[in-house]
């Protein structure tokens, strides 16, 4: 009894301060003990097993117990685990960062040291070929230096996906569904085949004019259908092997069709007699784009130029815009033919004012479409606003104030814009879509819900015209076929109100007689 | 006379702060484009006759004001060879998916104090928005993103340069089977930057 009092006053003595956590010195001095020590404890555990209390073992119980005395790790049984660095121990150590190393060049430069000795035995020429190989294989890593900002970036919200993934997967169109009245057909009222048509954004291959004949560009070929009767008629053909058509454009008044080639050539066709007016030319690349203001016509080319070419005198080119880097692709003078808008590859949107002089720069020059803009639409009745559709990086529909450049509106629409266009009846906007649902949308506008959604183009839709009576919207696809939608049918309940008030005005006549 | 000059020619200090500014912007963009940080985090800007989506999040913002402003030390002391933007998956930062890198070549024959060089800025210009548009149009053929990705920012600098506290050095984190396209490339006349992507080639299987 009295030992054990000796040993406990011993210890309380050596460390006085048990109650507050160890010195860190101290520590260090226990943690070397406590390995020994349950070490010890462990040995002496088995050993005590097979001898039962052998001499040995006392002594070493001995020095448990008096460790034990004290606050040290040596308390512990030997099961549990000690106080050995389970947890990194923090500021003393240098702990390399394993992500940032390049264990490849270190392991390279490791092996490549040991063999430095062999060199003044290999000849000058295995040396320079060791060293060209060294500077190839390892290039930069051997005279650089790579370093990377330590702070690291912040992460990406919780639950944020890639919103490009909408390019890849199927996602409906935003906006909220406007309940209509009105019947719209959801499949078309007739598919035309249209084989070789080319699969490519940038032109404008389809256009239908007001005397209901609708132009088709077939890889070299223009045909004529007859919407009224059906006719299919060939209207031309180009002669060069690697020629094909590029973009169509019928003039207003509907008895002359624009014809652009890969040539860079722009052709003029009377329709009725199916004959060449005339062939200008001018473009240094494909025409992709045309557009018609009374005897002007305007074409785009991939080049990034607008030609003007007066198309009633000899000397046809008028003006040349240059205010695109990139091909031009869309490009619509508005109904009152002020101003004209074009579209390019480059991502801008182009404002350019009626005027003939050569060098003039674009009245406004919009950049806010992260991708080419094709599908450009001037809105019939209310002047000096257009409608801008961007590809498949955009996928925006925004609308603008030409008159004093200003953004109206946008929509995001989730796919690809590759046509615009307005009906006057409902007031509404039609866009032809691209990936992942090749759909045709019906916008109301101003309050873009959307009232409808058609489907059924098996790939992109390339292009869309409206019949000149407005009823009806074609569309052509990537997949070969041309669809005709008849989603503006003429509504006869409209039509009786539109024709009341005038029996009410007559009746009114009559009465004050 | 003075003004017409100075808007032609171009120094070692000018040019490290274009080019520069063109990391500020092309990093952005790619960080946009490439959708590693959520849309709603970046807000339009007009730079270089386009506009340029730059992020408004406030860590983002100070992260680049400390490299943009190393970088053009570092590029008016004439010892960057390579910046290279790695996005690599966030979960496991070893998983490279896409590497751009921007080669940057230097006239070594300038100094701080030579006479300025023959080089317009609306050409200097011109170079940088075909880039960044081209950055843009990569959307069309990079594979998409699937996961949740980070990304990282190297420069590769001379050998013999004492490396900042707040920087480390690194490893390449090259990309094993990768697809590689080049980029357009631009001049300051000093500085020659020419870009390129390379991104992971998805296994079929």
């Amino acid at each position: 009894m009295s030992h054990l009092g000796e040993d406990v006053g011993r210890l309380l003595c050596l460390d006085g301060n048990t109650g507050g956590p160890a010195m860190r010195w101290q520590r260090k001095a226990t943690e070397v003990t406590s390995c020994n020590n349950s070490m010890n404890v462990s040995m002496n555990k088995s050993l005590n097993r097979s001898h039962n209390a052998s001499a040995i073992g006392s002594p070493m119980r001995a020095l448990n117990q008096s460790l034990g005395g004290s606050k040290t790790p040596g308390k512990k049984t030997p099961g549990k685990k000690s106080k050995t660095p389970t947890r990194t121990p923090s500021g003393d150590r240098f702990i390399a960062n394993r992500s940032t190393t390049d264990f490849e060049v270190g392991n390279f430069k490791m092996l490549n040291d040991l063999k430095i000795e062999d060199e003044d035995v290999l000849s000058p020429s295995k040396l320079e070929y060791r060293r060209v190989m060294n500077e190839n294989l390892n290039g930069h890593a051997m005279n650089s230096k790579i370093l990377s900002f330590k702070q690291a970036v912040p992460s990406a919200p919780e639950g944020f996906q890639n919103n490009l993934k909408v390019l890849y997967s199927s996602t409906k169109t935003p906006g909220s569904t406007h309940k209509t009245t009105r019947h719209i057909p959801q499949v078309p009222e007739r598919i035309l085949d249209a084989p070789d048509i080319m699969d490519d954004y940038y032109l404008n291959l389809i256009d239908w004019s007001n005397g209901n004949l609708l132009a088709v560009a077939l890889a070299n070929n223009v045909y004529i259908w007859n919407a009224t009767t059906g006719d299919i008629q060939q209207l031309l053909q180009l002669e060069g092997p690697d020629d094909y058509v590029s973009c169509v454009s019928y003039i207003p008044e509907g008895a002359y069709l624009a014809v652009g080639t890969s040539s860079g050539t722009v052709q003029l066709w009377d329709i009725e007699q199916s004959k060449k007016l005339r062939t200008m030319s001018g473009h240094a690349a494909r025409v992709g784009s045309l557009s018609w203001n009374s005897y002007i016509l305007s074409s785009g080319s991939r080049t990034g130029n607008i030609h003007h070419h007066d198309v009633r005198s000899a000397d046809h080119h008028v003006a040349t815009l240059s205010g695109h880097s990139q091909e031009v692709c869309g490009l619509r003078w508005s109904p009152d033919g002020r101003v004209l808008a074009s579209g390019a590859n480059d991502n801008l949107l182009n404002i350019w004012a009626a005027s003939t002089s050569t060098d003039s720069s674009p009245l406004y020059s919009f950049t806010q479409h992260q991708a080419a803009v094709k599908a450009l639409a001037w809105c019939p009745w209310q002047p000096s606003l257009l409608a801008s559709g961007g590809g498949t990086a955009d996928r925006h529909i925004r609308f603008w104030n030409v008159n004093n450049g200003t953004c109206i509106n946008s929509v995001d629409t989730k796919s690809q814009v590759c046509s615009l266009l307005w009906n006057k009846e409902y007031k509404e906007l039609v866009s032809g879509h691209g990936y992942a649902q090749n759909q045709i949308v019906i916008w109301k506008y101003p309050t873009m819900h959307r009232v409808t959604e058609l489907l059924g183009h098996t790939a992109r839709i390339l292009h869309m015209c409206m019949s000149p009576d407005g009823s009806t919207v074609i569309s052509a696809a990537a997949d070969e076929t041309l669809r005709l939608w008849k989603c503006f049918a003429n509504d006869p309940h409209q039509k009786k109100k539109s024709a009341k008030p005038k029996m009410g005005s007559l009746t009114r006549v009559q009465n004050i007689r | 006379m003075a003004a017409t000059s100075s808007a032609n020619t171009i120094t070692l200090k000018g040019s490290a702060e274009i080019v520069a500014e063109f990391f500020y912007y092309g990093i952005n963009s790619i960080l946009y484009q490439r959708g590693i940080y959520p849309p709603e985090h970046f807000t339009m800007t007009k730079k270089y006759g386009l506009s340029i989506l730059v992020t408004t999040d406030e860590s983002l913002k100070s992260y680049f004001g400390s490299v943009v402003k190393q970088l053009e030390e570092w590029l008016t002391q004439k010892i960057v060879q390579k910046v290279v933007v790695v996005v690599s998956s966030a979960d496991n930062k070893e998983e490279v998916l896409e590497r751009w890198q921007f080669d940057v070549e230097t006239d070594q024959n300038v100094t701080v104090d030579s006479k300025p060089k023959e080089k317009s800025k609306s050409d200097i210009h011109k170079g940088i928005v075909s880039v960044i548009k081209q950055i843009t149009a990569t959307v069309t053929f990079l594979p998409l993103l699937e996961v949740p990705c980070t990304f990282n920012l190297l420069i590769y600098t001379d050998k013999d340069l004492e490396t900042p506290s707040s920087w480390e050095e690194s490893k390449p984190f090259l990309i094993g089977n990768s697809e590689e396209v080049k980029l357009r490339s631009f001049s300051t006349s000093i500085h020659k930057v020419e870009a390129m992507v390379s991104y992971k080639v998805q296994d079929d299987d």
